[in-house]
């Protein structure tokens, strides 16, 4: 039995201690924003946040995601919510399936830096994987968001 | 069924068969399931229109929404002709059910094969609310118009659409309808965002993979790694070991097109023990046939067979007369690879047989096919099996092919409950319906003047139809379509199809066979070009020649002036061989598919082998633009799409199994590579055509002759990774 801290609720959860969190976080609990792409941490399509930090859930054993504190997509961050924003004003998605990692990784960045360069933004959002392509719109939508926390 | 509060609900039904796809405009029947309040009052003029007595209005979507944005264009198109408001627009995804219509979300015709019937839709409604009001008022129907959900008289005085409702069932459909002017389209051809923008944006979307049944089962399946391979026998002890793993079971291969391929199923509590649960099985089988396909070899074979006669699919003039007076002879043999779609959502389907019925969540590109296919394994009526549609996490094709869904529906029989079959990412490389490889050989003559003479392709490759009829061995029809109708004008002009079998199961890829197509000739007409002495733009436009309308027998016709004028365009957006810096170039390539016309301008730079495309310039003229911000976004993911082909698409055989497994070996284009994608949509009110597909055919090409200009190297194979050029 593993107790997680997921969305400010605990969640506790019985399953092999080396289950990636990725699938106690869909399977197990029910937040299904957080997808499976390629359970290698090549895609980024499951990534949440861990104490603040952006991780790919489909790498990371259920035993290590203990006693932390993790946000998904559904989650509460304030940069999220901006960024969700700056998603819908440019219409970034096409599919929308990467899109949720895609928020988090860029939320991440955002918590960490007020004032990316465009290499920084590319560096960061690198982990992640759109099919659809449209990465031009994230970047944008990155960019606006930034611009927007200026004022 | 809604309340109908004291109305004698009357037939609609006089069947007004519409010409596109057959739908019939009137019915009466509830179509759209349960909506939002019992109190409401319902009015259902046709399958695809509810408007409710609190003004909301339903309207559905038919075609599967898979990051192509029809569930905004086509609905929109509908409040549209309608005078809706689209703040009071809601979306339902239909089922997958003949009565909408052609389903098969596929060939980029949505919104071609749609546009008028949904425009009727609308305009029926509309004319039947306007009736309802003359009739509430007594004044004449001629004195009322409809505007952003409300009738208005003459007068002035106004009554919301929905205070119309119960008058409206009441009201025959009318036979004449009027259609808007282009010129009063309100939300075609304007930038409308997705209406499902937000619930892709905070997680609430429902994509196949997170479907969600009661007691539902996961369920994993190991599949041979040679296609058409059999189970001998397994070993089961250490899958149900694994904690979670509930069950270990077979199911057969189903020979049919869009067959299931057979293995062994883990039946799991979730997903990551049926996963795991798969690795550890232990599985005798007999590969088959197919374990002699080796990618090099069968590269020399197609290869050997376009140097060799072929088999005639267009003859004009004297080939062998132009080759033998040429001034200059150009031959080039082009090898492109088999590739794979990878959708960013795996294929994955929930279904729960229940006696005599089966109910189906899938993210499906063809839902009536998969229901069918559904209905036919498990040998039961069609209409006991409800084929619901969630969003598509991507398709491009593999999710037209429902194998998945059997699967499903296959393991849910056998365990006698809801059950979710995964695809891992692995499964998805390996298994799929791969893009056919293909060699292509292509020779032409030049004049003194730097005229072609003659023209010769001949273009080898597994033929999508031998997932239809096993045995076929060339490539036909449609498949050499964009070979046989080069829009050129050469008086000698020669196209052949080579011999090649298939060795995995082919199927549609985005774009098909203009991937190989448009890159073969506008590679080799570049090089055409270069070795006559003009530049690659007039070059092109020469070749196209005169202004020339194709007569098909289709409504849809080439016209090669609106062809020039995408290439003219392009040119100009990308402010065609202004000065760069150093070891930058620009490439360019045109293509005509899917009805529409698309040319990219492309600049790259070469550094070290490292080559970053810069800046794309693509202009697409699709006729009558339905959403501009769809088809921008089309145009910007083709560019992606195009570049990872360019650069590292590659799937290859080794003893019949495919070698690549995960994006580690079959590589996606990133965001450090993404290029800055400039999109102009020529502005006219032609017929609407294709916009999912056509962006990618020509970036791969427009790259390949931007490199040559930087450094003086043709590249006729794909991908650049190959050369170490990334
Ligand atoms: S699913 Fe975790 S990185 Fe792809
Ligand atoms: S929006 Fe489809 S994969 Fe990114």
């Amino acid at each position: 039995m593993v107790a997680l801290q997921i969305n400010g609720k605990k969640h506790a959860v019985e399953a092999d201690l080396d289950m990636p969190l990725l699938w106690a976080i869909r399977d197990f609990i029910g937040f299904t924003g957080t997808k499976y792409g390629c359970g290698k941490g090549l895609c980024g399509a499951c990534m949440v946040l861990m104490d603040g930090i952006a991780v790919n859930s489909c790498q990371l054993p259920i035993s290590v995601a203990e006693g932390k504190e993790i946000i998904t997509i559904e989650g509460e961050n304030k940069n999220l919510q901006l960024l969700q924003k700056s998603w819908a004003d440019l219409n970034v998605p096409q599919c929308g399936f990467c899109q949720p990692g895609q928020l988090i990784t860029a939320t991440a960045l955002l918590d960490s830096n007020d004032n990316p360069s465009d290499d920084d933004i590319e560096t960061a959002m690198s982990r992640n994987i759109c099919r659809c392509g449209t990465y031009q719109r994230i970047k944008n939508a990155i960019n606006q968001t930034v611009e927007l926390k200026k004022g | 069924m809604g309340i109908v509060k004291n109305i004698s609900r009357r037939n609609f039904i006089k069947g007004i068969g519409l010409a596109s796809g057959g739908l019939i405009l009137a019915c009466n029947t509830d179509s759209l399931g349960h909506m939002p309040t019992e109190a409401l009052i319902k009015f259902n003029p046709n399958l695809f229109v509810q408007l409710n007595s609190d003004g909301s209005l339903v309207l559905i979507a038919a075609r599967s929404e898979m990051g192509n944005g029809v569930r905004t264009s086509l609905t929109s198109v509908i409040a549209d002709e309608m005078e809706a408001d689209w703040n009071r627009v809601t979306v339902k995804q239909g089922t997958g059910d003949s009565k909408y219509g052609n389903q098969n979300t596929d060939g980029s015709q949505s919104v071609r094969t749609f546009f008028k019937s949904m425009r009727k839709m609308g305009a029926t409604t509309k004319a039947i609310l306007i009736t309802a009001a003359s009739q509430k008022w007594k004044v004449p129907a001629s004195e009322c118009n409809a505007e952003n959900h409300f009738i208005i008289h003459k007068s002035g005085k106004k009554i919301g659409f929905g205070g119309l409702v119960e008058i409206a069932k009441t009201i025959e459909v009318p036979k004449d309808i009027q259609l808007k002017s282009p010129k009063d389209f309100k939300y075609i051809g304007k930038k409308l965002p997705s209406i499902d923008v937000d619930d892709y944006s905070n997680g609430s979307a429902i994509f196949g993979l997170d479907q969600r049944v009661p007691n539902m089962k996961f369920a994993a399946i190991q599949r041979c790694p040679v296609t058409f391979g059999k189970v001998i026998s397994f070993d089961k002890t250490a899958a149900m070991k694994v904690y979670g793993v509930l069950d270990v079971i077979e199911i057969p291969r189903i020979e049919r097109p869009f067959g299931p391929l057979g293995g062994v199923v883990v039946i799991a509590t979730n997903t990551w023990a049926a996963f795991k649960g798969k690795e550890a099985l232990k599985i005798e089988w007999d590969k088959g046939v197919n374990t002699s396909y080796n990618s090099e070899d069968y590269m020399k074979q197609l290869t050997e067979n376009v140097h060799k006669k072929g088999k005639e699919l267009k003859n004009k003039g004297d080939i062998d007369a132009a080759f033998q007076n040429a001034h200059k002879i150009l031959e080039t043999t082009i090898q492109l690879p088999h590739l794979v779609h990878t959708p960013m959502e795996v294929p994955n389907a929930v279904a729960w047989v229940q006696n005599d019925t089966c109910e189906v969540w899938a993210p499906s590109q063809a839902p009536q096919r998969a229901r069918a296919e559904v209905a036919d394994f498990l040998k039961i009526p069609i209409e006991n099996v409800t084929m619901n549609v969630t969003f598509l996490g991507g398709g491009f094709g593999r999710k037209s092919k429902p194998d998945y869904v059997v699967e499903a529906a296959m393991v849910s029989k056998a365990i006698n409950g809801p059950v979710q079959v995964v695809w891992s990412r692995e499964d998805d490389i390996q298994h799929s319906y791969f893009h056919a490889v293909s060699a292509q050989k292509m020779k032409a003559s030049l004049d003194k003047n730097g005229k072609v003479t003659g023209w010769q392709h001949r273009v080898a490759l597994p033929s999508i139809s031998s997932t239809f009829q096993p045995g076929v061995e060339y490539a036909g029809g449609g498949e050499t379509a964009a070979a046989v109708k080069a829009p050129f004008e050469i008086e000698n002009f020669n196209v052949e199809v080579g011999k090649a079998n298939a060795h995995v199961r082919i199927g549609w890829l985005r774009s098909v066979i203009n991937i190989p197509l448009g890159f073969s000739i506008n590679v080799f007409t570049d090089q055409l070009a270069y070795e006559a002495g003009m530049d690659p733009l007039d070059f092109r436009m020469k070749l196209i020649g005169s202004d020339r309308i194709e007569e098909t027998n289709s409504e849809h016709k080439m016209n090669t002036a609106r062809l020039k004028h995408v290439l003219k365009q392009a040119a100009k957006n990308a402010n065609w061989g202004k000065k760069l810096p150093e070891r930058h170039a620009q490439g360019i390539a045109v293509h005509y598919s899917f009805l529409s016309y698309v040319a990219s301008v492309v600049e790259v730079s070469v550094k070290d082998n490292n080559v970053k495309v810069h800046k794309i310039h693509t202009v697409i003229d699709c006729g009558t633009a339905i959403n501009k911000d769809t088809i921008t976004a089309q145009m910007e993911g083709a560019a992606v799409f195009g570049m990872t082909l360019t650069f590292y698409g590659k799937i290859t055989a080794k003893d019949g199994a495919i070698e690549q497994s995960n994006f580690h070996n079959y590589n996606m284009l990133r965001m450090p590579a993404a290029p800055k994608t400039h999109v102009e949509i020529i502005d006219n009110y032609e017929l609407p055509t294709g916009v999912g597909e056509p962006g990618v055919p020509v970036i791969a090409p427009a790259i390949v002759n931007a490199i040559f200009k930087v450094t003086g190297k043709r590249y006729n194979s794909l991908p650049l990774s190959d050369y170490n050029l990334v």
